[in-house]
């Protein structure tokens, strides 16, 4: 596809392209991190009616959803390009020395490198748990790391 | 320390007063110049409320209004954007000079000024207002435009004209002898070129010097730097608004962007109180006299822009409805000419009310012819609050 860029002096750029269906497209990108959407369907050509202005927060979300798709295929990759990186679920014995007591006591990161990404407690998951988060005999840990790290962490919270 | 009660009151008075008159003209997509201008007339000697306290404030204010005026100036400009604009728009440049400093000069020789004098005129005629015409395609919602473009890139090569312009203004207003203007113009064209060369190679550089992560820093420094370079500046008679500029020019890159942001709402206050200053010097009763030669240089050069922005847009391959938009794009003028004024204003009687005047119409008429040439902006309409149904 060709996309036209054009120099606003001062102001920003201005992309310009036609879609599948014969519609000229502009985008104005300017400085300050705003986007202004127009088209060209006027009976003067010149002439951008504008369709959308968003701020820089709302042209970052238009772009997530538009780049979705792409998104989750890269977070899928992610175990994938890192070599030795791998991901694995501890559980919390029911006679663990940490049932009761927050998370950051088991020092798990510090002493093994692995990372605890969430912890799962029944039918909840408790995403990004932080440090002061109590577990229970029972929970099951989503660790990620190597694969020594892992069992590092079994080591660690099933003693 | 004692506050001074009388200061205050009329300062508070004087910008309460400045933002409803902003907010007035904003809402017909106008430049609130104009306004800003008669209530410099109003509050001035002969006016109708005169602020005998906060005359000294407005004074000092305004001399910091026009520094940073060229500061956030040089900052905008990028060498990047110069070029592209060098590319396309240099016959562009020149059919603006040529048609806009022309009026101004003729007018100045029929006006019996002196050498400087016309100058001054020429330089007023020609330079648009940046801040007005590009604050007017956002309202107006043309920044998508095809002949948006063109218009910005005369924009630029206007102001980087004046980057040589002014300096040579300063010098020869300063007097002396021909041999000494001479050297003062060869001096000042030198530091210009000196600050494009050391944007160019060492900029970030001074980047570095200058940046902090803390915006009330990076605003203390940037703020001495220039105010020192601009003091200075004026010490040799090259005045302190050449001095902002050159501190702007060599600026660049991130730290560029964060002190457009940190200085834009304090250039914006100086700004208005440098617009209040112009309309305070000018004393109402020698008004009338200029309006006739005001406002036939203001009929002139409205026709003069028009064609100067037709032929920018004409080289874009843009058709006639957009070549009419970006000619009355160009009319405004604004707070250049007001600069030129304030530089050599004090010179010549006749100079400050004509180009106050003449200011004050194209100001007017600029942002209201270029509205009529394109269709009416379409306000997105606001979509009906619907979280507490109280429509």
């Amino acid at each position: 596809m060709d996309v036209t860029e054009v120099l606003l002096p001062g102001v920003g750029l201005r992309y310009e392209f036609t879609n599948h269906r014969g519609e000229r497209v502009g985008v104005v990108a300017r400085r300050t991190g705003d986007f202004e959407l127009v088209v060209y369907a006027g009976e003067d050509p010149d002439e951008g009616r504008p369709v959308l202005e968003l701020n820089s927060e709302e042209a970052d979300t238009v772009a997530e959803i538009l780049g979705a798709p792409r998104i989750a295929e890269r977070f899928a990759d992610l175990t994938k390009e890192v070599p030795g990186l791998v991901s694995g679920q501890v559980r919390v014995g029911a006679g663990s020395a940490y049932d009761g007591r927050p998370l950051g006591a088991t020092r798990a990161r510090t002493q093994t490198g692995a990372s605890i990404v969430a912890v799962v407690r029944g039918e909840d998951v408790i995403a990004s748990p932080t440090p002061q988060e109590v577990l229970r005999g029972g929970d099951v840990l989503v660790v990620i790391g190597t694969h020594e790290g892992i069992t590092g962490v079994a080591r660690i919270v099933q003693g | 320390m004692r506050t001074p009660v009388a200061l205050l009151l009329e300062l508070g008075l004087l910008l309460a007063a400045l933002s409803v008159l902003g907010t007035l003209a904003r809402r017909f997509t106008l430049s609130p110049i104009p306004l800003y201008l008669l209530a410099g007339l109003a509050v001035g000697e002969g006016g109708v409320a005169p602020v005998p306290a906060a005359g000294q404030f407005v004074e000092t204010g305004a001399a910091i209004g026009v520094v940073l005026l060229l500061l956030t100036l040089g900052l905008e400009f990028s060498l990047t954007e110069f070029a592209v604009g060098m590319r396309r728009h240099v016959p562009s440049a020149l059919v603006d000079l040529v048609l806009n400093a022309a009026p101004g000069a003729v007018a100045g020789v029929l006006l019996g000024m002196d050498g400087v004098g016309i100058l001054a005129l020429a330089g007023a005629t020609y330079i648009s207002s940046s801040g007005i015409i590009a604050r007017l395609l956002t309202d107006l919602r043309r920044l998508g435009n095809r002949e948006t473009p063109a218009v910005l890139s005369v924009l630029v090569m206007e102001d980087c004209a004046m980057a040589l312009y002014l300096p040579v203004l300063a010098v020869l207003a300063s007097g002396g002898q021909w041999w000494q203007a001479m050297l003062g113009v060869l001096a000042a064209v030198g530091a210009v070129l000196t600050a494009f060369a050391v944007s160019y190679r060492w900029g970030h550089h001074l980047g570095k010097l200058i940046a902090h992560p803390d915006a009330e820093q990076l605003l203390l420094r940037v703020l001495g730097l220039t105010l020192i370079v601009a003091a200075l500046a004026e010490f040799v008679h090259a005045s302190a608004a050449v001095g902002a500029f050159l501190v702007g020019l060599t600026l660049t890159g991130e730290t560029a962007t964060r002190t457009r942001a940190v200085l834009s709402p304090l250039r914006d206050l100086f700004a208005a109180v440098f617009f209040l200053a112009i309309g305070l010097s000018v004393d109402p009763v020698d008004l009338l006299p200029a309006l006739p030669a005001a406002l036939a240089l203001a009929a002139v050069t409205v026709v003069t822009k028009i064609l100067t922005g037709r032929y920018a847009a004409m080289r874009d391959q843009v058709g006639r409805r957009g070549q009419l938009r970006a000619g009355t794009a160009l009319i405004a003028r604004g707070e250049f000419s007001l600069v030129i004024v304030g530089l050599v204003g004090a010179l010549h009687d006749t100079l400050g009310p004509l180009v106050t005047t003449y200011v004050f119409i194209l100001a007017l008429v600029g942002p209201v012819l270029t509205r009529l040439a394109g269709p009416a902006p379409s306000r997105p309409r606001p979509a009906p609050d619907t979280r507490d149904g109280s429509t």
